[in-house]
């Protein structure tokens, strides 16, 4: 990620963001993109409009409105407050005024609601769709797979620097983990015996009278309900568990604990 | 070129004064120290001795500590800007790397300029400045003196690990030059050993510098001098551009 914000030299291969080499016309890329930085921080005692000022003032295009980005980020109350005395959501949301200040093509996102509240959280993702439907290009890496699920048209799966898969969510989990589950709870104790005869059931999990049934297909869910009618199985649990693009990274870069 | 020096430079000096310690660190308590010092020993300082080493060694002392504790107070907010990743993310702007750098710079020359006018203000009373020391001569030797030492202290703002060693390891450097840099005794009654080893501190230089000026020295007398400054600045700025580090 610093490598394609121009913070650092690439070891090998090369770069190109907008038509240009970030490392060597990063000034010219600078102008036109917007940063935020995994665990930045500001100056302790800098207000809250001084550094959008500042910022305002560097660049040669013209930039967007201060005062409205921190109406748009609800930083309006805290204009005068030092950088120190901001919560976690406050000084993301700043760097997130700060990343837009000059209006740019590209919005660079580096693990944006790490450590945050659930609540900033999802005020932030608003933030982030909100500048992707004004037409951005935003470009965020994140460990949380459901933030990846809900902001981003297209994923990379990275591992040890290699990109693994690319594509929409959706069609990554379609793809990588196509089986489904269905956890029923029932005390039929003929239920395990119908179960088995379920076309593409691959397994079926029980403990203490609820069952885990895992197959592959989009069939899959509709045969269990037919089976369950048909043999008159009388359920006090019934829900599905989808796999999601958490599944697909698993799957795909392994169960073991990683740096 | 430098988009953004200005901005910058006025924002980092007003964040400085609001720092708990900042404006009564840096001005308040060298005015304070010196008022104190004055009305003690100032019945011993007799205009009729003003030939006297202590005449001129006070001043110079003064200023050299002002200049030192301006550079300690650089490195520290360096190495804690980096520390923080505050570096970092002014890095990510259209900055360029010596504006950040300059805009500190900037403010701790301004801060060492005013709190030596403060200083010489406050101690006008007990001890007139004698007639015929170019005070505008003299704080511009005091910043030639400082961007120099700045340069030494960029190095050692490079070299220090975390910003809890940045003071103390800076201390250590600059504050033991001083002993041996003429202002107590003159380099020319050291021993020859001490003597060369005087010689390639630059502390000796600008205590030369500054002895000379305050004494009326025209500026041509210490040409050697500025030299040894520049020489120092040239030196110092080549190595930290070569071996600082953003984070």
């Amino acid at each position: 990620m610093e490598c394609v914000e121009g913070l650092r030299r690439p070891e090998q291969g090369s770069i190109t963001v907008l038509g240009l080499d970030p490392f060597h016309e990063v000034y010219r890329l600078q102008e036109r993109i917007g940063v935020q930085l995994q665990q930045a921080q500001l100056q302790k005692r800098i207000k809250v409009w001084e550094a959008v000022q500042l910022w305002a003032s560097l660049y040669k295009r013209k930039t967007a409105d201060g005062d409205r980005l921190l109406e748009q980020l609800g930083l309006v109350e805290k204009r005068n407050a030092w950088f120190m005395t901001l919560s976690g959501g406050q000084k993301q949301r700043l760097f997130i005024a700060l990343a837009l200040i000059n209006d740019p093509e590209v919005v660079f996102l580096d693990e944006l609601t790490t450590g945050l509240d659930p609540q900033a959280r999802r005020a932030i993702w608003e933030l982030v769709r909100g500048m992707r439907d004004r037409g951005k290009t935003v470009f965020l890496t994140t460990h949380l797979m459901e933030e990846a699920e809900r902001l981003c048209d297209r994923v990379a799966i990275i591992e040890h620097g290699r990109i693994i898969d690319v594509d929409a969510p959706a069609r990554l989990v379609a793809r990588h983990c196509p089986e489904r589950s269905v956890v029923v709870a029932t005390t039929d104790s003929r239920a395990a015996e119908h179960f088995g005869a379920i076309p593409r059931l691959e397994e079926v999990v029980e403990a203490g009278g609820q069952f885990t049934l895992r197959g592959q297909g989009e069939d899959f869910i509709t045969d269990v309900i037919q089976c369950l009618s048909e043999h008159r199985i009388r359920v006090t649990e019934f829900r599905t568990v989808l796999p999601t693009l958490e599944d697909v990274f698993l799957k795909l870069t392994g169960h073991s604990i990683r740096d | 070129m430098l988009r953004g020096l200005g901005e910058l430079t006025w924002l980092e000096f007003k964040i400085f004064l609001r720092e708990p310690l900042g404006a009564i660190g840096t001005i308040v308590v060298p005015v304070l120290v010196f008022i104190v010092f004055g009305r003690s020993a100032g019945p011993r300082l007799d205009p009729e001795a003003s030939e006297g080493l202590l005449y001129v060694a006070v001043p110079v002392l003064a200023a050299v500590l002002i200049s030192i504790s301006a550079v300690l107070s650089l490195v520290t907010i360096i190495a804690v800007y980096r520390e923080g990743g505050i570096l970092k993310r002014l890095r990510a702007t259209p900055l360029r790397p010596q504006t950040i750098l300059s805009a500190h710079v900037a403010v701790k020359l301004l801060l060492t300029a005013l709190t030596l006018v403060a200083v010489m203000l406050a101690g006008r009373r007990m001890a007139p400045i004698p007639d015929g020391v170019p005070l505008v001569g003299f704080v511009l030797a005091l910043l030639i003196s400082t961007v120099s030492i700045l340069a030494i202290g960029f190095v050692i703002a490079s070299i220090v690990p975390t910003a809890r060693f940045a003071q103390p390891i800076g201390a250590a450097i600059l504050y033991p030059m001083v002993a041996m840099s003429g202002i107590f005794v003159p380099v020319d009654t050291l021993p020859p050993a001490l003597n060369h080893f005087a010689r390639c501190l630059p502390l000796t230089y600008t205590v030369s510098l500054l002895q000379g000026i305050w004494a009326g020295d025209p500026w041509s007398a210490h040409l050697g001098d500025l030299a040894a400054l520049g020489l120092v600045f040239a030196l110092c700025t080549a190595l930290s551009a070569r071996v600082f580090r953003w984070e």
